[in-house]
């Protein structure tokens, strides 16, 4: 309980440090949200818009504690300032109109990507110094070190615009079919999924599969697992029920982590495929200089990973024993 | 099935490898040995090295500028551009070439610089302990929660000026915290032991124990995760540049891509104005991840699968005998 209670105010200082960040390091840095609009209007504003701009960005000159103090109280309220590019909407707003099409599209690739990954890794593992344990972790280290938006360049290139097998991009034909629950929109937004989702799951399937591979390796020159083969159990029942189990330890872990960075970890895929999503909506905030939207994303995306991170360290903790002991 | 070690398996043990040779006379060939007797990393050494001298002699060959307009545009790879043009007639192996310098001087310097900050760090908090731990480590486990890609991009975006230094600022910022925590967690477990506790009872200062008894102990931890901060810095560094969040007028791989990107070269069917730039990036992150698996499987011979497929060859003769 007093590990809990430690890891929960640990969590509390990286979220206060998070929070902290994201609000210094625009106030920090020489400009404002408004001057960059004024120069993307060529200066042509008169002094009573500016003000007025000012008042709607959110901008004001007190000293910077006090602006602090109502940024901790604007967030306590929910409220993330108003977006320069999706005008006027407010940040909190797009972000909720974004994030399904995210969560959706990454989650759904991590889970694929995660479950692939492990098994291919327990299988090699078990046929230790077979072909396919020689030919596939040198494979899937080249794969992990290509940078995924190029990736996806090379597969829209090939698969999008060469073979015209896939939509090239958007989230769903604009054209016929528009968002609701009927199937016409389901099966089009499936069509434009696929190859982002290939992208995310063939840049991140090493991970899993090298991780998953090398513990199950540790595991398997246990006695317990000699004991096993000593006493006939089956191939299958050894693999999964003794040494895969005891070996997965790491892989849910790195899972929980990466429920963290679903937010944020595709989002240059998503700007290579124009798929709506926050990576999207962060680079319409770059384009615009859309400073709070910007912000709101950033917030957002520390928020989702410090969650995944706590939930690791619980799973950790039920999961493993060995953590429970050492500790109570 | 059974992992009986083989003598083979026992030699690959580099420790082992090592004690045979007399040492001090052949030290240079022992590194030679370390770096030759582990196919991945030999392999790993030569891309690495090919991209060295690419980056520091090709711009001495290759003569031109990167950035010269011609009237040959859009043209594909043929004798007189090898790797093609771009949409204004920019002679794309000329970019490739130049690009390498930005890229990897930026990718080594910004991983020199993390991993001196998170070998500092690491070991200070880890030979210290008491407060002076406490607060280096509630440090670096901040900066490892927070979202490093997304805070790069904020820092990135709010920065006045663009050029090369502000990418490795941010980079080195985000990047350095995860060698921070496992070089700390090495030397706690070294802080105790003989070696270090007969330094202290001579009366070695602070200082020299840590960097004279503890650090080189250390040593491939932490190049290892230099390696690894490297192929971090090198991913960064690009996506960073493909955003746009960059000086666009500096050659490099990953503004290459952007500017490939943004003249729609894909709708043109212009596949070798991205295909070079990434592919260095792939091949030179690729040999980098090489040396790194090829050193863990010297330090923990199990993993090693060309000395698991002769221990299965072995146990498949004895079986079948």
């Amino acid at each position: 309980m007093r590990h809990l209670l430690r890891r929960i105010g640990f969590y509390l200082v990286a979220l206060w440090a998070s929070v902290t960040l994201n609000f210094l390091i625009p106030h920090l840095s020489p400009g404002s949200p408004v001057q960059a609009l004024m120069a993307r209007m060529r200066g042509r504003i008169t002094p009573q818009a500016e003000h007025a701009l000012e008042i709607a960005l959110g901008v004001n000159h007190d000293p910077l504690w006090s602006q602090y103090l109502q940024y901790l109280d604007n967030l306590l309220h929910g409220n993330l300032g108003t977006s320069v590019s999706y005008l006027p909407m407010p940040v909190s707003a797009v972000i909720a109109q974004e994030m399904p099409w995210t969560l959706t599209l990454v989650g759904v690739s991590l889970v694929i990507s995660f479950v692939v990954g492990t098994l291919l890794g327990v299988i090699i593992a078990w046929r230790r110094g077979a072909k396919l344990d020689t030919v596939l972790p040198p494979l899937f280290t080249f794969l992990s070190a290509i940078p995924y938006f190029w990736l996806a360049l090379i597969l829209l290139y090939i698969l999008g615009y060469r073979l015209n097998w896939f939509p090239l991009n958007g989230g769903y034909d604009t054209d016929t079919v528009v968002p609701s629950w009927s199937l016409d929109f389901f099966w089009s937004a499936v069509q434009h999924a696929i190859l982002p989702a290939l992208t995310i799951v063939i840049s991140s399937i090493a991970g899993w599969l090298l991780g998953m591979r090398n513990t199950m390796l540790t595991t398997l020159s246990e006695d317990y697992v000699l004991l096993a083969e000593a006493k006939g159990l089956s191939e299958g029942r050894i693999m999964f029920w003794y040494a895969a189990r005891n070996a997965i330890l790491p892989n849910i872990t790195g899972f929980a982590l990466s429920l963290g960075f679903v937010v944020s970890g595709s989002l240059l895929t998503e700007i290579v495929f124009s798929y709506p999503g926050l990576g999207y909506a962060l680079l319409q905030a770059i384009d615009n200089l859309d400073y709070a939207l910007l912000q709101g994303i950033f917030l957002i995306v520390s928020v989702a990973v410090l969650a995944a991170n706590f939930l690791a360290d619980l799973l950790y903790t039920v999961l493993d024993p060995r953590v429970r002991m050492g500790r109570s | 099935m059974s992992t009986i070690p083989s003598p083979e398996v026992e030699a690959l043990a580099p420790e082992a490898a090592l004690s045979t040779l007399p040492a001090k006379v052949h030290r240079w060939r022992d590194v030679l040995h370390i770096f030759t007797q582990n196919r991945k990393v030999s392999l790993g050494l030569y891309i690495l090295l090919f991209f060295i001298l690419v980056a520091i002699f090709g711009p001495l060959i290759v003569r031109g500028n990167p950035n010269a307009f011609s009237k040959d545009v859009l043209l594909p790879p043929s004798p007189a551009h090898w790797l093609g043009t771009s949409q204004t007639g920019q002679d794309l192996f000329i970019q490739v070439v130049d690009g390498a310098r930005v890229s990897i001087s930026l990718g080594l310097l910004i991983g020199l610089v993390s991993t001196l900050l998170s070998v500092l760090i690491g070991l200070a908090g880890g030979y210290f302990m008491g407060w002076i731990d406490e607060v280096l480590s509630l440090f670096t486990n901040v900066f490892l929660v927070l979202p490093t890609v997304p805070l790069a991009i904020v820092l990135a975006a709010f920065l006045a000026y663009k050029g090369p230094l502000t990418i490795a600022f941010v980079v080195i910022v985000t990047g350095w915290s995860w060698s921070a925590r496992i070089l700390r967690a090495q030397t706690l477990s070294l802080r105790n032991r003989d070696f270090v506790e007969a330094a202290r009872a001579c009366g070695e200062t602070t200082w020299r124990i840590i960097f004279y008894e503890i650090l080189p102990n250390e040593i491939a931890i932490i190049a290892a995760q230099f390696l690894g901060t490297v192929i971090y810095a090198i991913l960064a560094e690009t996506g960073l540049e493909f955003l746009g969040l960059v000086d666009l007028n500096t050659v490099s791989w990953g503004t290459m891509l952007y500017w490939a990107q943004n003249n729609d070269a894909l709708m043109l069917g212009a596949w070798w104005w991205f295909l070079a730039p990434g592919l260095c990036i792939a091949v030179l992150g690729a040999g980098l991840a090489f040396i790194n698996f090829g050193i863990d499987e010297m330090a923990d011979p199990r993993l090693n699968s060309s000395s698991l497929r002769k221990a299965a060859k072995l146990n498949k003769k004895s079986t079948k005998k």
